[in-house]
Protein backbone atom coordinates (compact mmCIF):
# COMPACT_ATOMS: atom_id res chain seq x y z
CA UNK A 1 0.00 0.00 0.00
CA UNK A 2 2.66 2.60 1.12
CA UNK A 3 5.26 1.08 -1.38
CA UNK A 4 2.77 1.65 -4.46
CA UNK A 5 1.93 5.05 -3.24
CA UNK A 6 5.08 6.21 -3.04
CA UNK A 7 6.17 5.32 -6.87
CA UNK A 8 2.81 6.87 -7.94
CA UNK A 9 4.30 10.11 -6.47
CA UNK A 10 7.84 9.60 -7.42
CA UNK A 11 6.42 8.83 -11.33
CA UNK A 12 3.43 11.75 -10.75
CA UNK A 13 6.48 13.88 -9.70
CA UNK A 14 8.34 13.21 -13.09
CA UNK A 15 5.95 13.97 -14.92
CA UNK A 16 5.03 16.90 -13.91
CA UNK A 17 8.81 18.48 -13.89
CA UNK A 18 8.87 17.25 -17.19
CA UNK A 19 5.84 19.20 -18.01
CA UNK A 20 7.26 22.41 -16.72
CA UNK A 21 10.52 21.80 -18.58
CA UNK A 22 8.78 21.46 -21.88
CA UNK A 23 6.68 23.91 -21.59
CA UNK A 24 8.45 27.10 -19.81
CA UNK A 25 12.18 26.21 -19.60
CA UNK A 26 12.54 25.82 -16.13
CA UNK A 27 14.61 22.44 -14.86
CA UNK A 28 13.55 21.76 -11.48
CA UNK A 29 14.31 17.95 -11.65
CA UNK A 30 17.08 18.10 -9.37
CA UNK A 31 16.08 20.18 -6.93
CA UNK A 32 16.37 18.49 -3.16
CA UNK A 33 13.25 16.32 -3.36
CA UNK A 34 12.02 17.32 0.34
CA UNK A 35 11.66 20.86 -0.11
CA UNK A 36 10.28 20.67 -3.39
CA UNK A 37 7.60 18.06 -2.20
CA UNK A 38 6.89 20.53 0.36
CA UNK A 39 5.98 23.06 -2.24
CA UNK A 40 4.57 20.82 -4.47
CA UNK A 41 2.31 19.55 -1.53
CA UNK A 42 1.48 23.26 -0.94
CA UNK A 43 0.08 23.77 -4.72
CA UNK A 44 -1.97 20.77 -4.28
CA UNK A 45 -3.78 22.14 -1.43
CA UNK A 46 -4.50 25.75 -2.58
CA UNK A 47 -5.76 24.37 -5.73
CA UNK A 48 -7.53 21.81 -3.95
CA UNK A 49 -6.17 18.91 -6.06
CA UNK A 50 -5.52 15.59 -4.58
CA UNK A 51 -2.89 14.47 -7.02
CA UNK A 52 0.40 15.22 -7.97
CA UNK A 53 -0.44 15.01 -11.27
CA UNK A 54 -3.61 17.23 -11.22
CA UNK A 55 -0.88 19.98 -11.16
CA UNK A 56 -0.10 19.13 -15.01
CA UNK A 57 -2.96 20.92 -16.44
CA UNK A 58 -3.06 23.75 -14.23
CA UNK A 59 0.33 24.69 -14.37
CA UNK A 60 0.46 24.14 -18.32
CA UNK A 61 -3.28 26.38 -19.18
CA UNK A 62 -3.10 28.63 -16.30
CA UNK A 63 0.25 30.74 -16.02
CA UNK A 64 -0.26 32.82 -13.15
CA UNK A 65 -0.68 29.99 -11.10
CA UNK A 66 2.49 28.35 -12.50
CA UNK A 67 4.01 31.93 -11.53
CA UNK A 68 2.94 31.21 -8.04
CA UNK A 69 4.71 27.99 -8.15
CA UNK A 70 7.99 29.55 -9.43
CA UNK A 71 7.80 31.84 -6.71
CA UNK A 72 7.41 29.84 -4.77
CA UNK A 73 10.60 27.42 -5.99
CA UNK A 74 12.61 30.51 -5.15
CA UNK A 75 13.20 31.12 -1.35
CA UNK A 76 13.78 34.99 -1.08
CA UNK A 77 14.49 34.15 3.34
CA UNK A 78 17.71 36.40 3.94
CA UNK A 79 19.68 39.01 6.53
CA UNK A 80 22.28 41.63 6.48
CA UNK A 81 25.57 39.72 7.65
CA UNK A 82 23.96 36.62 8.14
CA UNK A 83 25.69 34.28 10.47
CA UNK A 84 28.18 37.12 11.52
CA UNK A 85 31.34 35.15 12.43
CA UNK A 86 31.47 34.30 8.70
CA UNK A 87 31.68 38.24 7.79
CA UNK A 88 34.40 38.52 10.77
CA UNK A 89 36.24 35.57 9.37
CA UNK A 90 36.52 37.54 5.79
CA UNK A 91 37.27 40.50 7.24
CA UNK A 92 40.38 38.45 9.39
CA UNK A 93 41.33 36.43 6.44
CA UNK A 94 40.40 37.28 3.46
CA UNK A 95 40.39 40.95 3.45
CA UNK A 96 44.30 41.17 3.39
CA UNK A 97 44.52 38.68 0.73
CA UNK A 98 42.25 41.36 -1.21
CA UNK A 99 43.93 44.15 -0.11
CA UNK A 100 47.18 43.11 -2.74
CA UNK A 101 44.28 42.80 -5.68
CA UNK A 102 44.36 46.05 -7.71
CA UNK A 103 40.80 45.53 -8.56
CA UNK A 104 38.77 43.34 -7.04
CA UNK A 105 35.37 41.09 -8.45
CA UNK A 106 33.00 39.37 -6.15
CA UNK A 107 29.84 37.58 -7.53
CA UNK A 108 27.18 36.71 -5.12
CA UNK A 109 24.92 33.93 -6.16
CA UNK A 110 21.60 33.13 -5.44
CA UNK A 111 21.44 36.88 -3.44
CA UNK A 112 17.80 37.09 -3.02
CA UNK A 113 17.12 40.53 -2.15
CA UNK A 114 20.44 41.67 -1.92
CA UNK A 115 21.31 41.75 1.73
CA UNK A 116 24.19 40.04 1.21
CA UNK A 117 25.50 42.55 -1.50
CA UNK A 118 25.24 45.20 0.36
CA UNK A 119 26.68 44.18 3.87
CA UNK A 120 29.90 42.73 1.57
CA UNK A 121 29.84 46.58 -0.13
CA UNK A 122 29.96 48.14 3.22
CA UNK A 123 32.72 45.38 4.84
CA UNK A 124 34.64 46.47 1.56
CA UNK A 125 33.99 50.08 2.25
CA UNK A 126 35.12 49.51 5.54
CA UNK A 127 38.28 48.06 4.27
CA UNK A 128 38.99 51.11 2.36
CA UNK A 129 38.14 48.71 -0.96
CA UNK A 130 35.05 49.78 -2.19
CA UNK A 131 36.45 52.02 -4.91
CA UNK A 132 38.29 49.24 -6.84
CA UNK A 133 35.23 46.66 -6.62
CA UNK A 134 32.78 45.47 -8.58
CA UNK A 135 30.20 43.36 -6.84
CA UNK A 136 27.74 41.01 -9.31
CA UNK A 137 24.90 39.56 -7.20
CA UNK A 138 22.59 37.80 -9.38
CA UNK A 139 19.67 35.33 -8.88
CA UNK A 140 16.97 33.58 -11.26
CA UNK A 141 14.22 35.48 -9.52
CA UNK A 142 13.35 38.97 -11.41
CA UNK A 143 10.88 39.85 -8.26
CA UNK A 144 13.88 39.53 -5.54
CA UNK A 145 16.42 41.14 -8.18
CA UNK A 146 13.95 44.70 -8.36
CA UNK A 147 13.79 44.38 -4.76
CA UNK A 148 17.50 44.46 -4.37
CA UNK A 149 17.81 47.59 -6.69
CA UNK A 150 16.19 49.56 -4.42
CA UNK A 151 18.30 48.79 -0.83
CA UNK A 152 14.99 49.26 0.86
CA UNK A 153 14.53 46.90 3.66
CA UNK A 154 11.75 46.98 6.54
CA UNK A 155 12.56 49.18 9.90
CA UNK A 156 11.82 46.48 11.99
CA UNK A 157 14.18 43.92 10.54
CA UNK A 158 16.87 46.92 11.26
CA UNK A 159 17.53 45.92 14.89
CA UNK A 160 18.98 42.65 14.22
CA UNK A 161 20.58 43.99 11.00
CA UNK A 162 22.57 46.15 13.83
CA UNK A 163 23.35 43.35 16.12
CA UNK A 164 24.60 41.10 13.29
CA UNK A 165 26.60 43.67 12.02
CA UNK A 166 28.32 44.47 15.42
CA UNK A 167 29.10 40.75 16.20
CA UNK A 168 30.85 40.78 12.22
CA UNK A 169 33.18 43.34 13.73
CA UNK A 170 31.37 46.31 11.87
CA UNK A 171 33.17 49.61 12.74
CA UNK A 172 30.31 52.07 13.24
CA UNK A 173 26.99 51.67 13.24
CA UNK A 174 24.95 50.36 10.53
CA UNK A 175 22.24 53.07 10.45
CA UNK A 176 25.39 55.45 8.82
CA UNK A 177 24.85 53.42 5.42
CA UNK A 178 20.95 54.21 4.92
CA UNK A 179 18.04 56.78 5.01
CA UNK A 180 15.73 56.41 7.25
CA UNK A 181 12.05 56.60 6.11
CA UNK A 182 8.86 56.03 8.01
CA UNK A 183 8.68 52.60 8.12
CA UNK A 184 11.54 51.30 6.02
CA UNK A 185 15.32 52.15 5.47
CA UNK A 186 17.06 52.60 2.04
CA UNK A 187 20.65 52.17 2.11
CA UNK A 188 22.96 55.12 0.51
CA UNK A 189 23.25 54.68 -3.37
CA UNK A 190 27.18 55.16 -2.97
CA UNK A 191 27.07 50.92 -2.13
CA UNK A 192 24.87 50.18 -5.04
CA UNK A 193 26.90 52.11 -7.33
CA UNK A 194 29.52 49.27 -7.04
CA UNK A 195 26.66 46.59 -7.37
CA UNK A 196 24.55 44.88 -10.69
CA UNK A 197 21.76 43.20 -9.85
CA UNK A 198 21.36 40.57 -12.59
CA UNK A 199 19.46 37.63 -13.53
CA UNK A 200 22.11 34.03 -13.68
CA UNK A 201 20.11 31.06 -13.32
CA UNK A 202 22.85 28.55 -11.51
CA UNK A 203 20.82 25.74 -13.58
CA UNK A 204 20.85 26.49 -16.94
CA UNK A 205 23.31 29.63 -17.21
CA UNK A 206 27.17 29.57 -17.63
CA UNK A 207 30.36 31.28 -16.55
CA UNK A 208 30.06 34.87 -17.63
CA UNK A 209 33.81 36.32 -15.79
CA UNK A 210 36.67 35.15 -13.40
CA UNK A 211 36.35 36.28 -9.65
CA UNK A 212 38.41 37.01 -7.06
CA UNK A 213 35.35 35.93 -4.44
CA UNK A 214 32.34 33.56 -4.89
CA UNK A 215 29.91 33.59 -2.27
CA UNK A 216 27.31 31.06 -2.94
CA UNK A 217 24.98 30.96 0.39
CA UNK A 218 22.06 28.70 1.18
CA UNK A 219 21.71 27.91 -2.44
CA UNK A 220 23.18 24.57 -2.60
CA UNK A 221 21.45 23.56 0.13
CA UNK A 222 17.66 23.55 -2.68
CA UNK A 223 19.42 21.30 -5.18
CA UNK A 224 20.32 17.67 -4.86
CA UNK A 225 23.98 15.62 -4.53
CA UNK A 226 24.21 15.78 -9.13
CA UNK A 227 23.18 19.33 -8.92
CA UNK A 228 25.68 20.63 -6.36
CA UNK A 229 28.28 18.92 -7.72
CA UNK A 230 27.64 20.55 -11.44
CA UNK A 231 27.10 24.00 -9.84
CA UNK A 232 30.42 24.09 -7.76
CA UNK A 233 31.71 22.95 -10.54
CA UNK A 234 30.29 26.44 -12.37
CA UNK A 235 31.42 28.36 -9.16
CA UNK A 236 34.66 26.75 -9.37
CA UNK A 237 35.64 27.45 -12.99
CA UNK A 238 34.41 31.12 -12.20
CA UNK A 239 36.94 31.35 -9.73
CA UNK A 240 40.44 32.83 -10.68
CA UNK A 241 43.57 31.61 -10.07
CA UNK A 242 44.09 31.43 -6.15
CA UNK A 243 40.34 33.06 -6.03
CA UNK A 244 38.24 32.56 -3.06
CA UNK A 245 35.00 30.60 -2.64
CA UNK A 246 32.52 30.78 0.34
CA UNK A 247 29.17 28.69 0.65
CA UNK A 248 26.60 28.15 3.64
CA UNK A 249 27.41 27.63 6.84
CA UNK A 250 25.58 24.08 6.74
CA UNK A 251 26.66 23.00 3.17
CA UNK A 252 29.23 20.61 2.29
CA UNK A 253 31.91 20.24 -0.62
CA UNK A 254 33.60 17.43 0.91
CA UNK A 255 31.85 15.50 -1.52
CA UNK A 256 31.96 17.55 -4.47
CA UNK A 257 34.64 16.54 -7.01
CA UNK A 258 36.17 20.35 -6.76
CA UNK A 259 36.85 19.32 -2.76
CA UNK A 260 40.54 18.09 -4.34
CA UNK A 261 41.11 21.45 -5.80
CA UNK A 262 40.29 23.66 -3.01
CA UNK A 263 42.03 24.07 0.22
CA UNK A 264 40.80 25.06 3.60
CA UNK A 265 40.65 28.53 5.00
CA UNK A 266 37.95 28.63 7.49
CA UNK A 267 36.66 25.00 7.84
CA UNK A 268 33.63 26.58 9.89
CA UNK A 269 32.69 29.16 8.34
CA UNK A 270 33.32 26.94 4.92
CA UNK A 271 35.43 29.73 3.23
CA UNK A 272 38.64 28.27 0.50
CA UNK A 273 40.76 28.99 -1.51
CA UNK A 274 41.11 27.67 -5.44
CA UNK A 275 45.15 25.72 -4.82
CA UNK A 276 46.56 26.92 -8.18
CA UNK B 1 21.31 1.56 5.45
CA UNK B 2 18.21 -0.29 5.02
CA UNK B 3 16.44 0.28 8.49
CA UNK B 4 14.44 2.87 9.92
CA UNK B 5 14.53 6.33 11.63
CA UNK B 6 13.25 7.90 14.92
CA UNK B 7 12.44 11.60 14.61
CA UNK B 8 12.17 13.66 17.93
CA UNK B 9 10.35 16.80 18.72
CA UNK B 10 10.50 19.46 21.55
CA UNK B 11 10.78 23.07 22.29
CA UNK B 12 10.59 24.70 25.75
CA UNK B 13 11.86 22.21 28.06
CA UNK B 14 13.74 20.51 25.76
CA UNK B 15 16.93 20.26 26.83
CA UNK B 16 17.00 18.35 29.87
CA UNK B 17 14.02 15.89 28.52
CA UNK B 18 16.54 15.14 25.56
CA UNK B 19 19.40 14.35 27.99
CA UNK B 20 17.54 11.61 29.62
CA UNK B 21 15.87 10.34 26.70
CA UNK B 22 19.33 10.17 24.80
CA UNK B 23 20.98 8.99 27.59
CA UNK B 24 18.60 6.16 28.58
CA UNK B 25 18.86 4.49 24.85
CA UNK B 26 22.44 3.61 24.93
CA UNK B 27 24.93 3.34 23.17
CA UNK B 28 24.01 0.85 20.88
CA UNK B 29 20.52 1.70 19.90
CA UNK B 30 20.65 0.90 16.19
CA UNK B 31 18.34 3.43 14.27
CA UNK B 32 19.51 7.35 13.33
CA UNK B 33 17.74 9.91 15.67
CA UNK B 34 16.89 12.61 14.09
CA UNK B 35 15.96 15.42 16.21
CA UNK B 36 14.60 18.96 16.11
CA UNK B 37 14.07 21.13 18.93
CA UNK B 38 13.58 24.90 18.77
CA UNK B 39 16.40 27.22 19.14
CA UNK B 40 18.07 30.50 17.83
CA UNK B 41 20.33 30.39 15.35
CA UNK B 42 23.85 29.73 16.80
CA UNK B 43 22.48 27.90 19.93
CA UNK B 44 22.72 24.28 18.41
CA UNK B 45 26.65 24.35 19.29
CA UNK B 46 25.72 24.65 23.14
CA UNK B 47 22.45 22.24 22.71
CA UNK B 48 25.27 19.70 20.76
CA UNK B 49 27.98 19.68 23.37
CA UNK B 50 25.42 18.56 26.47
CA UNK B 51 23.90 16.23 24.79
CA UNK B 52 27.56 14.72 23.87
CA UNK B 53 28.49 14.91 27.10
CA UNK B 54 25.20 12.91 28.52
CA UNK B 55 24.41 10.66 26.02
CA UNK B 56 25.90 7.45 25.15
CA UNK B 57 25.69 7.75 20.93
CA UNK B 58 27.45 10.32 19.35
CA UNK B 59 25.51 13.70 18.49
CA UNK B 60 26.20 15.79 15.27
CA UNK B 61 24.43 19.10 14.25
CA UNK B 62 23.24 18.13 11.17
CA UNK B 63 24.85 19.04 7.87
CA UNK B 64 22.96 19.55 4.27
CA UNK B 65 23.31 16.21 2.23
CA UNK B 66 24.87 14.68 5.24
CA UNK B 67 24.67 10.60 5.66
CA UNK B 68 22.76 9.38 8.54
CA UNK B 69 23.54 5.88 10.33
CA UNK B 70 22.48 4.05 13.48
CA UNK B 71 24.41 5.09 16.83
CA UNK B 72 24.25 8.47 15.66
CA UNK B 73 22.08 11.52 16.78
CA UNK B 74 21.45 14.38 14.06
CA UNK B 75 20.35 18.28 15.58
CA UNK B 76 18.67 20.34 13.51
CA UNK B 77 20.49 23.98 13.45
CA UNK B 78 18.81 27.15 14.17
CA UNK B 79 17.72 28.75 11.53
CA UNK B 80 17.27 25.93 8.83
CA UNK B 81 14.75 23.28 8.75
CA UNK B 82 15.95 19.47 8.85
CA UNK B 83 14.55 17.50 6.90
CA UNK B 84 14.68 13.85 5.10
CA UNK B 85 15.51 13.82 1.72
CA UNK B 86 16.11 9.93 1.45
CA UNK B 87 16.70 6.84 3.50
CA UNK B 88 20.25 7.69 3.97
CA UNK B 89 20.19 11.36 3.57
CA UNK B 90 19.27 14.58 5.33
CA UNK B 91 18.86 17.59 3.75
CA UNK B 92 18.49 21.74 5.13
CA UNK B 93 16.30 24.70 4.27
CA UNK B 94 15.23 27.78 4.93
CA UNK B 95 11.98 28.04 3.97
CA UNK B 96 9.39 29.86 5.98
CA UNK B 97 9.18 29.74 9.47
CA UNK B 98 6.13 26.78 10.44
CA UNK B 99 4.38 27.29 13.64
CA UNK B 100 6.95 30.65 14.20
CA UNK B 101 9.67 28.19 14.15
CA UNK B 102 12.75 27.37 11.66
CA UNK B 103 13.54 24.52 12.37
CA UNK B 104 10.21 23.38 13.03
CA UNK B 105 8.94 19.61 14.37
CA UNK B 106 6.45 19.44 11.71
CA UNK B 107 8.90 19.78 8.10
CA UNK B 108 11.05 17.36 10.28
CA UNK B 109 8.08 14.43 10.54
CA UNK B 110 6.19 15.26 7.19
CA UNK B 111 9.57 14.58 4.89
CA UNK B 112 10.41 11.26 7.58
CA UNK B 113 6.47 10.20 6.93
CA UNK B 114 6.89 10.20 3.11
CA UNK B 115 10.69 8.66 2.83
CA UNK B 116 10.11 6.16 5.76
CA UNK B 117 6.33 5.24 5.91
CA UNK B 118 5.83 2.22 8.07
CA UNK B 119 9.86 2.08 9.28
CA UNK B 120 9.50 5.07 11.68
CA UNK B 121 8.63 6.27 14.98
CA UNK B 122 7.91 9.87 15.60
CA UNK B 123 8.01 11.15 19.05
CA UNK B 124 7.06 14.60 20.39
CA UNK B 125 8.57 15.96 23.88
CA UNK B 126 7.65 19.19 26.14
CA UNK B 127 7.10 22.16 24.66
CA UNK B 128 5.10 25.61 24.73
CA UNK B 129 4.06 25.51 21.06
CA UNK B 130 1.60 23.51 18.72
CA UNK B 131 4.27 22.67 16.44
CA UNK B 132 4.96 18.44 15.97
CA UNK B 133 1.18 17.90 15.92
CA UNK B 134 0.52 18.00 12.39
CA UNK B 135 3.52 16.24 11.90
CA UNK B 136 2.31 13.21 14.58
CA UNK B 137 -0.53 13.20 11.85
CA UNK B 138 1.53 12.83 9.19
CA UNK B 139 3.36 10.05 10.85
CA UNK B 140 0.90 8.32 11.56
CA UNK B 141 -1.40 8.47 8.08
CA UNK B 142 2.19 6.98 6.56
CA UNK B 143 2.05 3.82 8.62
CA UNK B 144 4.74 5.17 11.49
CA UNK B 145 4.44 4.79 15.21
CA UNK B 146 3.53 8.05 17.41
CA UNK B 147 4.73 8.23 21.00
CA UNK B 148 3.96 11.78 22.82
CA UNK B 149 5.53 12.54 26.53
CA UNK B 150 2.72 13.02 29.35
CA UNK B 151 1.92 15.85 29.73
CA UNK B 152 1.25 15.42 33.33
CA UNK B 153 5.13 15.20 33.32
CA UNK B 154 6.43 16.83 30.54
CA UNK B 155 8.08 20.48 31.81
CA UNK B 156 5.48 22.37 29.74
CA UNK B 157 2.53 20.59 28.16
CA UNK B 158 1.02 22.22 25.08
CA UNK B 159 3.11 20.61 22.41
CA UNK B 160 1.98 16.79 23.90
CA UNK B 161 -1.24 17.85 24.30
CA UNK B 162 -2.15 19.44 21.07
CA UNK B 163 -0.67 16.30 19.38
CA UNK B 164 -2.83 14.53 21.39
CA UNK B 165 -5.78 16.58 20.73
CA UNK B 166 -5.07 15.15 16.81
CA UNK B 167 -6.20 11.34 17.63
CA UNK B 168 -2.94 10.18 16.38
CA UNK B 169 -0.80 9.45 18.87
CA UNK B 170 -0.59 5.26 19.77
CA UNK B 171 1.61 6.16 23.22
CA UNK B 172 1.29 8.96 25.52
CA UNK B 173 4.36 8.03 28.27
CA UNK B 174 7.04 8.85 30.77
CA UNK B 175 10.24 10.24 29.57
CA UNK B 176 12.11 6.70 31.16
CA UNK B 177 9.37 4.82 29.78
CA UNK B 178 9.85 6.23 25.71
CA UNK B 179 13.13 5.43 26.13
CA UNK B 180 11.99 1.30 27.19
CA UNK B 181 9.54 1.36 24.48
CA UNK B 182 11.96 2.98 21.82
CA UNK B 183 14.10 0.21 22.76
CA UNK B 184 11.91 -2.73 22.25
CA UNK B 185 10.68 -1.25 19.01
CA UNK B 186 14.21 -0.44 17.86
CA UNK B 187 14.24 -4.62 16.87
CA UNK B 188 12.07 -3.56 13.65
CA UNK B 189 14.35 -0.30 12.79
CA UNK B 190 17.77 -1.53 13.05
CA UNK B 191 19.67 -2.20 9.65
CA UNK B 192 18.48 -5.48 8.14
C1 LIG C 1 17.71 31.41 0.82
S1 LIG C 1 18.21 32.51 -0.41
C2 LIG C 1 19.90 32.82 0.02
C3 LIG C 1 20.21 34.30 0.07
C4 LIG C 1 21.60 34.67 0.55
N1 LIG C 1 22.65 34.11 -0.27
C5 LIG C 1 21.78 34.31 2.00
O1 LIG C 1 22.45 33.33 2.31
O2 LIG C 1 21.25 35.00 2.85
C6 LIG C 1 18.28 31.40 -1.80
C7 LIG C 1 18.23 32.10 -3.15
O3 LIG C 1 18.66 31.19 -4.16
C8 LIG C 1 17.98 31.49 -5.33
N2 LIG C 1 18.01 30.38 -6.28
C9 LIG C 1 17.41 29.17 -6.19
N3 LIG C 1 17.62 28.45 -7.30
C10 LIG C 1 18.39 29.23 -8.12
C11 LIG C 1 18.94 29.05 -9.41
N4 LIG C 1 18.72 27.93 -10.11
N5 LIG C 1 19.69 30.05 -9.95
C12 LIG C 1 19.90 31.21 -9.26
N6 LIG C 1 19.40 31.43 -8.04
C13 LIG C 1 18.65 30.46 -7.48
C14 LIG C 1 16.58 31.81 -4.84
O4 LIG C 1 15.86 32.58 -5.80
C15 LIG C 1 16.84 32.57 -3.55
O5 LIG C 1 16.81 33.95 -3.75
Amino acid sequence: MTESRDTDQDFELKLLLLAVQEKYGYQFGNYARASLMRRVRRHMQISGVQHISDLIPLFLHDEPAFAAFVKDMSVVVTEMFRDPEFFKSLRENIIPLLKTYPFIKVWHAGCASGQEAYSMAILLDEEGLLDRCQIYATDFNDQALRHARTGIYPEEDMALYEENYRLAGGKTELSKYCHRGYDSVKFNGRLAEHITFANHNLVTDGVFGEMNLILCRNVLIYFNQDLQDRVLQLLFDSLCSRGVLCIGKRENILFSAIDDHLEVTDRNQRIYRKTS
Amino acid sequence: MNGGVVVVGASAGGLSALEILLTELGANFPAPVIVTKHLASGDEEGLCKVLSKSSPLTVNIACDKQKVTGNHVYLAPGGYHLQIEDKETLSLSIDEQVCHSRPSVDVLFQSAADVFGTQMVGILLTGANKDGAEGIKAVKEAGGATIVQNPETAEVPIMPKSAIATGCVDHVLDLSDIAICLKAMSFNLGPK
